[in-house]
């Protein structure tokens, strides 16, 4: 009886999960669908889920008529560029804070924090008009600078979580052993810390690659990344159902795959290590 | 000596770190600062004059303000609700014994991965497009009138896309969090005749908190300046109706070249920002630290 009872609710909590999160993926799975379909179909008003001609033309007209890979590789040259270099500036930090603890510490973390609670409009103009005085408006070089540090603090705050766990014994011991700093940090904290900084990499490649307020802002043709790509597809004009799903799929795919594979370490590093 | 000598190499380390950042907010913030005070429009440079709170009093007084404050704060509050219970709820569900949990939980967790202006068009055309949208075929074929969603509830409609991005995150967390209760205390608490609802209130939530927190403190600090999802759908109107503090700032000084009232209004953002971010850090200052 009582195997008959769990399995029967399991039934229904498997039904359940399945319908609720079937209706939060169903926007995805329908532009992908949609990607497929001809323009026509797309908007017609007896839609169909499976059965209509597939076709890959809108793959093949947004990449013959817009410099997609273009903007795909600014996307890819911002949020890559901006992640290593914000980590060369964080880890530093982030070592600092989580071995050499003062009374500061606590209070230096938290005032990090704060500038992340900067709203970017507050800055919004002076950048603007510094960007556009040493002109890097619609440069790449200058989205890698912006977008290094608004994630600068999230980047050392997720890397001060993963080094407070590393045991201060062994660098202790290291020390003992006659390490000098420079062995200490590349022979016994680098090694230790690795699963730490490919996480806060990962991540930080997620944020920037999504990140839709400077980006929008600060490009135009020339370094507008995949963000700014898709939000032209907005005009009236360029209203085709088929090849604006197309051009989503291809500018979401790639993170959508980083991301599944980064559940973890997204949750650990999105809640300060508050939850892990 | 050996202490004394790492104390200021840790120094040494954080510097570029406090350098760089303190360079991002102190210096821009008192240009910002600075440009409130002037009568400054990029159309006529060369003209700036000093006139005091004058660019504070228009912005304090206009309309639009009034408007697009409400709106803010009912876009991070809206969200937040949202997030939060349908999080909680998503969580309990996914921590069942169910049949495929991992895809369960990929399929969930989607949109949080999907940039802000793709999800902001995709709602926009496939789904909430009043002629040729999902919805509205649905609406047909079920026989009511279709809404049109960007001019009959267009605040709405974007606390309705921006809470779809947002609730991955949350219930992502919070089941993560969910996973980590004591299943002993569970069966205890079964065994003394708890119900449901009073393991839920008692022992669920408080463990909970932190997890919340957390949510609370991330979406909060994204949401305040949500932007893309209101440039690609309604670019604030009809009126006013959609527009946020962040949308009102960015049309006064990059559409209407207004630097001067733009800069006072980005001043009233920050100060806004402040208060939300005190209240923020204490609730964290308890939570978070051990």
């Amino acid at each position: 009886m009582a195997t008959n009872n769990s399995n029967k609710s399991k039934i229904i909590y498997t039904a359940l999960a399945w319908g609720i999160s079937g209706m939060i993926f169903f926007p995805i799975l329908w532009t992908l669908l949609t990607s497929f379909k001809t323009e026509a179909e797309a908007i017609s008003a007896n839609p169909s889920l499976f059965m209509f001609d597939w076709t890959l033309e809108n793959y093949s007209d947004v990449l013959a008529r817009s410099p997609y890979f273009n903007h795909f590789w600014n996307s890819v040259v911002i949020s890559i560029g901006s992640s290593l270099l914000g980590l060369i500036i964080a880890i530093p930090a982030a070592w600092s804070m989580a071995f050499v603890q003062t009374k500061r510490t606590k209070h230096l973390l938290m005032w990090m924090l704060s500038t992340k609670m900067l709203p970017p409009v507050g800055v919004l103009i002076p950048i603007y008009l510094m960007f556009r005085d040493f002109s890097l408006l619609d440069t790449k070089l200058g989205l890698v600078i912006v977008m290094t540090l608004v994630n600068l603090p999230i980047m050392v705050w997720m890397l001060y979580t993963y080094f407070r766990e590393i045991p201060h014994e062994i660098l202790e011991a290291s020390r003992m052993d006659g390490c000098s700093i420079g062995e200490e940090i590349f022979h016994v904290l680098l090694p230790l810390a690795l699963p730490g900084i490919a996480s806060t990499l990962l991540l930080n490649v997620i944020l920037a690659w999504n990140e839709a307020f400077w980006t929008l802002i600060l490009t135009a043709a020339n370094a507008a990344p995949l963000t700014a790509f898709i939000a032209s597809y907005s005009s009236p004009e360029g209203l085709f159902y088929a090849k604006l799903s197309a051009a989503s799929v291809m500018a979401i795919v790639p993170i959508l795959i980083l991301g599944w594979f980064s559940q973890k370490q997204l949750v650990r590093g999105l809640s300060f290590g508050a939850v892990k | 000596m050996a202490t004394m000598q790492s104390r200021n190499l840790a120094r040494m380390m954080l510097f570029p770190s406090v350098v760089l950042l303190l360079a991002w907010m102190i210096v821009p913030l008192c240009m910002t600062l600075y440009f409130s005070f002037l009568d400054y429009n990029l159309l006529t440079p060369g003209n700036e004059e000093f006139i005091g709170f004058l660019n504070y009093e228009f912005f304090l007084t206009d309309p639009a303000f009034f408007a697009s404050f409400f709106n803010t704060l009912l876009l991070v509050g809206g969200v937040l609700l949202i997030t939060i219970c349908g999080g909680i709820g998503l969580a309990i569900l996914l921590d069942q014994a169910i049949w495929g949990r991992n895809y369960v939980r990929i399929m969930v967790l989607a949109p949080f991965f999907v940039m802000p202006t793709v999800s902001a068009l995709v709602w926009k055309n496939m789904l909430m497009n009043p002629v040729n949208g999902l919805f509205a075929h649905f609406a047909i074929w079920i026989g009511v009138e279709p809404v049109d969603f960007f001019a009959q509830i267009p605040l709405l409609s974007i606390i309705i896309i921006v809470s779809w991005q947002w609730l991955p995150f949350a219930a992502l967390i919070l089941l993560t969090s969910i996973q980590s209760l004591d299943r002993e205390q569970l069966e205890a608490a079964d065994l003394d005749g708890a119900g449901p609802f009073s393991k839920f209130i008692y022992i669920v939530m408080p463990h909970l908190s932190r997890a919340i927190t957390a949510v609370i403190l991330i979406e909060t600090i994204f949401l305040l300046s949500i932007f893309a999802e209101i440039l690609v759908t309604t670019s604030g109107g009809p009126g006013y109706a959609s527009t946020n503090l962040t949308y009102l700032i960015y049309t006064q000084s990059l559409l209407q070249f207004d630097v001067g009232g733009g800069s006072a209004g980005g001043i009233v953002a920050v100060i806004i920002a402040n208060i939300v971010a005190i209240f923020l850090m204490r609730l964290i200052g308890k939570n978070l630290e051990d």
